[in-house]
């Protein structure tokens, strides 16, 4: 008989875990809208975000203290790179972009570990990771937090971009970079608060990620379980990295329990690539892909 | 094209035939008889099995325009599809297997080139690390592959061909460097046909090749099944000549980057690019391990040496980005014209159609 308790267990587990995709995929899409660049190197800087609050944390600087500084540190890295690498690659082909961010990555990474070092640190929040009962299904508290500040998040930049100078500014870069560049924006400018923002996206979900996995080089890796989400929900809204995320943590979750077994498990690697993929077939732009983007 | 500075002013005394020449003689007449057994195994043998690999990759990103991250599958897929034929097929030469494999790593990669068919760019590049996730889970998931080894790994027999047994450094890489040699000729003949000008019309105006005639599809999957074949053979090399024991393990991401560093560092579209890459990425952390004990003594320890490799390599890639799309290959070009003024190619015609392919595809 079919485990609907089970079943259900395993879809909140999954939907869950897809808000913590989601936090990442957030970072992209804000980069990938406003400067149509998809920034490899978005999980380079959550690491580098999540190792440095850590280790100032251990040096002894308080909590708060330690959480300006490390947005701080994020604003200036998100300038600097707006002035060092995309200003002299404007008008090269996206795929230039892409490259320049897998090297840019590898500085980030490295240069993180070389400052921080390698070995592996804790990050408690102070968030109580005991599951609780909810209805017969266990709900872990900690995903719920994460939840939470995810939808927080989306609310906030959704008020940003429907309220503030800034945030027009974004959606009219987005939307034409000439007819914006007409107009007076200075897309510099705009470039450089979007890699900020990217870089507070980072540093969100630096720490929740650094809080599950521990802060550790692998963390840079999660950047592979948001390309999926990316492919899915369309590179360029936000909504599809919120949906999208949910779909590809609970597919993820759900092949792994009902179909991996009868390929001897593991599958959750490439499950959801291969998802992605079949829809990518289908529906070239994603869920919420706003124009067909570099269809043949 | 004859030199007149040179005495025999025959026309098929070209620059780059001496070159060539020379370079026979020190790969097959000097190298195999002077070089340490250190400089053969450890920088020689991988140099080999990473240019060739690199020049796969070139013929898919760098000619036909289509970036793939899911390189080091397509290695792993010759190697262990190499040592399966070997290993179940005993009677079978091992150059048939080699070429097996190739064509087996070539098939995978008409597999994960088919939805080049529909995505490109972004889309694309996302798609081959399904590739990547996927050939790595299945060596290690089933055991068939690697002959029931509980963590997927293989031990590459010691090879025979024609009687000659490959054992020692020396004749590991007098067995690479043919190979490499005989797929590299076939490849910049290849290239240089039609099917390479169709390659590059694709990657410049994909419209614009599909009004002009070019078959697309054919065209496309032609680059795949090519470069899967090239890296495919590459992984052999890898595995039967340079480390002899492989796991899937090693055939991860950071691989398939290697080797897309490799053509970005080395110079896309160029295969003395993909050389001089290979060499690159093969000779810097040797050197920089050197330079940083000598400068820095024990503070250089193997996680710095690695960190600060990383640092320079996403430093040098952003930067060549930047200064010099066409990598490195192009700076040594410019530096050999200037220092050679009177050895110097003809200067490069101004682009007109009836050249143009010919400027951006040349090899």
């Amino acid at each position: 008989m079919f485990d609907y308790q089970f079943f259900i267990e395993v879809l909140v587990g999954g939907l869950l875990s897809g808000v913590m995709y989601s936090l990442v995929a957030i970072g992209f899409v804000l980069i990938y809208k406003t400067s149509g660049v998809l920034n490899f190197a978005q999980g380079a800087m959550l690491l580098f975000a999540a190792l440095t609050f850590v280790s100032l944390v251990e040096r002894g600087v308080p909590f708060p203290l330690a959480l300006l500084a490390t947005l701080a540190v994020m604003v200036l890295l998100g300038i600097t790179i707006e002035r060092v690498i995309l200003r002299p690659l404007v008008n090269q082909p996206p795929i230039t972009l892409f490259m320049a961010t897998l090297g840019l990555s590898y500085v980030i990474e490295g240069a993180a570990q070389l400052l921080w070092g390698a070995q592996v640190h804790g990050l408690d929040l102070g968030i109580n990771d005991t599951p609780f009962n909810v209805a017969g299904v266990f709900i872990s508290q900690f995903d719920l937090f994460a939840a939470a500040v995810a939808g927080a998040m989306v609310a906030l930049f959704a008020l940003f971009f429907r309220y503030t100078r800034t945030g027009l500014a974004f959606r009219a870069v987005a939307d034409d970079q000439f007819a914006a560049l007409a107009v007076g924006l200075r897309l510099p400018r705009v470039w450089a608060a979007v890699w900020t923002a990217a870089g507070i996206v980072a540093v969100v979900a630096g720490l929740l990620w650094g809080a599950r996995l521990g802060v550790q080089f692998s963390l840079s890796l999660v950047v592979l379980k948001a390309l999926p989400v990316l492919v899915l929900g369309g590179f360029d809204s936000i909504a599809g990295a919120i949906v999208g995320g949910l779909l590809i943590g609970a597919i993820e979750k759900l092949a792994e329990v009902y179909v991996g077994p009868f390929f001897g498990g593991g599958i959750e690697a490439w499950a959801a690539y291969v998802v992605a993929l079949g829809f990518l077939l289908v529906r070239p732009s994603g869920l919420f892909g706003q124009k067909l983007v570099e269809r043949a | 094209m004859s030199t007149p500075s040179l005495s025999i002013n025959a026309n098929w005394l070209t620059r780059s035939r001496v070159g060539v020449a020379v370079l026979l003689v020190i790969a097959y007449g000097v190298i195999p008889f002077t070089g340490s057994e250190y400089l053969l195994d450890a920088i020689l043998t991988p140099f080999l099995a990473l240019a060739l690999a690199a020049v796969g990759l070139n013929v898919l990103t760098g000619y036909a325009g289509q970036v793939s991250l899911g390189s080091a599958a397509f290695l792993a897929v010759g190697a262990y599809a190499a040592y399966n034929f070997n290993l179940r097929i005993p009677e079978l030469p091992f150059l048939v297997s080699l070429v097996l494999a190739g064509i087996v790593a070539a098939a995978v990669g008409l597999v994960f080139g088919l939805p080049s068919l529909r995505l490109r760019g972004f889309y694309l590049a996302v798609s081959t690390l399904a590739a990547q996730f996927f050939v790595q889970w299945a060596l290690t998931k089933f055991g068939w592959f690697s002959n029931d080894n509980p963590s997927g790994v293989i031990d590459a027999p010691t090879l025979t061909i024609g009687g000659v047994q490959i054992s020692g450094a020396a004749r590991r890489y007098v067995f690479s460097v043919t190979i490499v040699l005989i797929a590299t000729f076939l490849t910049v003949r290849l290239l240089a046909a039609q099917s390479g000008r169709n390659f590059i019309a694709v990657r410049d105006h994909e419209i614009a090749a599909k009004v002009i005639g070019v078959p697309l599809l054919r065209t496309k999957l032609l680059a795949f099944g090519v470069s899967s074949f090239l890296i495919g053979v590459a992984g052999v090399l890898w595995a039967f000549a340079y480390l002899r024991t492989v796991e899937p393990a090693g055939f991860n991401l950071d691989r398939s980057f290697q080797i897309l560093f490799i053509i970005i560092i080395g110079g896309l579209a160029s295969i003395r690019g993909s050389f001089l890459g290979a060499a690159f990425i093969v000779v810097f952390p040797l050197l920089l391990s050197r330079v940083g004990a000598a400068l820095l003594g024990n503070v250089f320890d193997s996680g710095v040496l690695e960190m600060s490799q990383r640092i320079v390599i996403g430093g040098l890639i952003v930067g060549l980005l930047i200064a010099e799309p066409r990598g490195l290959i192009a700076l040594v070009d410019r530096l050999s014209a200037r220092i050679l003024p009177k050895l110097r190619r003809p200067a490069p015609q101004p682009i007109s159609p009836q050249n143009y392919h010919s400027q951006k595809g040349v090899i």
